[in-house]
């Protein structure tokens, strides 16, 4: 009987040794295949076809506009890239699958744009928006530059569109970003609508790779490296020693919507760790629900609480910003530093703290700064 | 006094004990080097990364690039010359030289473990492992001893009894006992295990599995050493790696203490197991069972004597170096390592590095991933003797790229045991400016909680 039981123990023994120790996978009580379902079916995808959606619109104006340019379809333009603009905000955490494979997140809102390089591709008529080197050339900054930034009168800017002599060339590369953004977004929806969701809900797992490991480090990043580097220390000379970039802001032309943008983009952060349905109320299992399962208290309280009140101290230095970040940082810088300050808080706390309440690997540095 | 010790110095048993550990020690040192290699750790570890973290006083150890295979090849031939005990003294000086070579190579993979390993294998240098069950013994008999004096195996003991003692002493801590940190945050997220599914994530589970952690380390050597309870104890040891293996990611070390574990046994179990070995490989044993007693140089003798309680001295005193040090251990580290302080915090830390140039105060931020790999970047992130080292790599880094006078700040936060995040690392201080000593480093913001234990 000895024997056995000892001869039980050392197989087991050698089971557990024979298990590799660089992390292999282990999973844990928590339904993750739920939370990955919850997350693709009632948030990513729905966000997905929404900007898909409000793209079309977008593209079915610019034609409108580049057949019949005048004020009032310029005016339409303008609407419906800014309200592609907000749904963009919303998919930007989301750079799995086709979406990463397409480098869509820096063909879409690499800013500030090169203005020089546009009129050069304009000059041209000669241009391969494929290329990395065209990436700074495109999307909606470039859109942001031919519809507001052309001129400082909207007479100046339709000019370009209508008298110009290069005008037929101008209302090309307006089609060709519009339709790159276009075919792009579709590219993203069809994959998902396709195999992707499976793909992405199967890999249920606890490793690097895994669809949980990963989209917790891709909001992460966004909210490091999008929305806090970005929308606000970049241009709030954070990381230039206190020289100010007021022309690198978000919606530089446009003037009047970086707030807009910075609000959506991170009330898009907070409704996605509180597992919230696109455009609902109703939520289900999130990185909140996750970090309150595993019982992750701090200081007597919840870190999903900690995190979320942080997010209420983002908003509240936010809403002090003007609506225009350029003159905001050239009246008065100290307002982007405290919201600035309000979002690293949130950084520190997701980045260090709740990654490491759910045991999750960090598999991204932080690759800011020029 | 003095004669109860000059007794117990010359009182012998049989070396069928010794023998049986060296020949377990070099088999196990053997496959834990296969299988380090076999996992790909070499190049991993070892030879791509760009930069690597020193032992303070050791930073003249060369790293050998491709060579290290080399290393890793004469620690294996070493470690099964050393099972074998062929030409033992020479491998076991070998062996002991190449493993803490590796170790010494650099200080991201320092682990509890490996420090014993090194200590055993130094051990074995002074003891005559060869003496019994051997290639030197079969081949010149006049090395071959049935008996040496017990103080030889005594000492292995001695060792194991100071990790597992040591390793609950450091568990009588506020954190350990009264939070039941950090298993708290590590049960409920490892274990794919789905019977124990709901039971990890209790609140009681937590509890029990500290104090009995606890309790075990204090209690087991002498459990062990205490004939009655020996059996009931080696269960226990078995049953203790086996579940904290299948729990955390710990490598071989479980095998390698339920195996030096064994060394409290009766010689007569050891000589037994040699013997099925012996008749397995059909060697004969004969020639080693000569009845004879281990002599050698009187003066050689007491000279190790000497110096082994010397060693076994330091060993005891080394792991409190750290109450010269002011502020919380946990925090600040100083006098954390080699001290048996095995799986005791959760401590993760976030790191931004900024490096600027004295003259055109142009600030640059790092990307710590052009530096180091995400291994390292997770051990540099808490502790500061590896942000200081850091420091420097990167000011030599942006001095060569023209940088002037490179001046080195970072925004750090640590989290530790479950408390929420807090600043760790002065911001204002140049950490180019400071060098590595001995000294509290007061750079280290102080820790705004307490923990009380030994």
């Amino acid at each position: 009987m000895k024997k056995l039981f000892l001869f039980v123990c050392l197989v087991s023994l050698i089971y557990a040794c024979s298990l590799s120790d660089d992390g292999g996978s282990k999973t844990d009580n928590f339904d993750r295949t739920a939370m990955l379902t919850h997350w693709a079916d009632n948030i990513i995808i729905p966000s997905y076809v929404d900007y898909d959606n409000k793209v079309l619109t977008l593209s079915s104006d610019v034609t409108n506009f580049t057949s019949t340019p005048t004020e009032a379809n310029l005016q339409l333009v303008r609407t419906s890239w800014i309200n592609a603009y907000k749904a963009y905000q919303k998919i930007t955490i989301f750079n799995v699958g086709k979406a990463m494979e397409i480098n869509l997140k820096e063909t879409t809102n690499t800013y500030p744009t090169d203005a020089a390089g546009i009129e050069t591709n304009i000059a041209s008529g000669n241009y391969n928006l494929e290329l990395l080197s065209q990436y700074s050339k495109q999307g909606f900054p470039a859109l942001d530059y031919l519809i507001n930034g052309l001129g400082t009168t909207d007479t100046a800017i339709l000019a370009f569109y209508t008298s110009n002599a290069n005008a037929t060339n101008y209302k090309n590369y307006l089609i060709d970003v519009t339709n790159k953004l276009k075919s792009n977004s579709n590219v993203v929806v069809a994959d998902w609508n396709s195999s992707y969701r499976t793909t992405f809900i199967s890999s249920s797992g606890n490793t690097v790779s895994s669809s949980v490991n990963k989209m917790t480090n891709l909001f992460v990043k966004n909210l490091e490296k999008d929305i806090r580097s970005g929308k606000i220390g970049i241009p709030a000379g954070v990381f230039s020693s206190g020289t100010l970039f007021p022309e690198k802001v978000e919606a530089f032309y446009k003037k009047d919507i970086s707030k807009d943008l910075l609000n959506i983009a991170t009330q898009a952060q907070q409704d996605f760790f509180n597992g919230k349905n696109f455009n609902s109320t109703v939520t289900g299992p999130s990185l909140k629900s996750y970090l309150d399962y595993v019982n992750a208290v701090r200081n007597g309280q919840n870190l999903s609480t900690i995190i979320n009140n942080q997010f209420s101290s983002i908003y509240t230095a936010n809403n002090l910003l003007d609506n225009n970040f350029s003159s905001q940082i050239t009246s008065d810088n100290s307002k982007m530093l405290a919201a600035y300050d309000a979002l690293q808080q949130n950084v520190v706390y997701v980045k260090l703290d709740m990654m490491q309440a759910l045991n999750i690997t960090i598999d991204y540095v932080d690759g800011d700064g020029d | 006094m003095k004669h109860k010790l000059k007794t117990y110095f010359n009182s012998y048993t049989s070396t069928a004990t010794l023998a049986f550990y060296r020949l377990a020690f070099g088999l196990m040192m053997l496959f834990s080097l296969i299988r380090f290699t076999a996992l790909g750790w070499i190049e991993k570890l070892y030879i791509l990364p760009t930069n690597r973290f020193t032992y303070y006083g050791f930073e003249w150890i060369p790293r050998l690039g491709d060579y290290t295979y080399l290393l890793f090849l004469l620690a294996a031939i070493a470690a099964f010359c050393v099972a074998i005990g062929y030409k033992y003294r020479i491998a076991i000086i070998t062996f002991f030289l190449c493993f803490t070579y590796i170790e010494l190579l650099d200080k991201t993979t320092y682990l509890n473990h490996y420090y014993f390993i090194s200590i055993v294998s130094f051990v074995l240098i002074f003891l005559p492992a060869n003496a019994y069950f051997s290639v030197d013994a079969k081949q010149n008999p006049k090395l071959c001893f049935q008996y040496i004096p017990k103080w030889n195996v005594d000492i292995l003991k001695v060792f194991i009894a100071i990790v597992y003692f040591y390793a609950g002493l450091a568990k009588i801590n506020s954190d350990w006992l009264l939070e039941a940190m950090p298993l708290k945050i590590w049960l409920p997220t490892n274990t794919d295990l789905p019977f124990i599914k709901t039971f990890l994530n209790q609140n009681w589970v937590h509890f029990a599995f500290s104090w009995s952690g606890m309790l075990y380390d204090l209690a087991i050597p002498f459990l062990l050493l205490y004939k009655p309870t020996r059996k009931f104890a080696f269960v226990l040891v078995v049953v203790f790696h086996v579940v904290t293996r299948m729990l955390f990611p710990i490598g071989v070390f479980p095998f390698v203490m339920i195996v030096s574990s064994l060394v409290f046994f009766e010689p007569a179990f050891h000589e037994n197991i040699l013997r099925k070995i012996a008749a397995f490989f059909k060697i004969n044993m004969e020639r080693f069972t000569n009845a004879l007693y281990y002599e050698t140089n009187r003066m050689a003798s007491k000279a190790i004597k000497g110096f082994l309680i010397v060693f076994i001295g330091f060993q005891l005193v080394s792991p409190f170096r750290y109450l010269l040090y002011p502020n919380e251990l946990f925090w600040t580290e100083e006098g954390f390592r080699f001290s048996w302080r095995v799986m005791l915090m959760e401590k993760a830390g976030y790191t931004q590095f900024k490096v600027v140039d004295s003259k055109t105060k142009k600030e640059i931020r790092v990307n710590n991933s052009l530096f180091l790999t995400t291994f390292q970047e997770k051990q540099m992130a808490f502790q500061p003797d590896f942000i200081l080292e850091y420091a420097h790599i990167l000011k030599k880094f942006y001095e060569k790229q023209g940088v002037s006078n490179p001046q080195v700040y970072v925004e750090s936060y640590v989290a530790l045991n479950g408390r929420l995040s807090q600043k760790y690392i002065d911001p204002n201080v140049d950490l180019a400016k400071e060098k590595e000593s001995f000294k509290p480093k007061y750079w280290i913001v102080p820790f705004n909680d307490e923990i009380k234990g030994l």
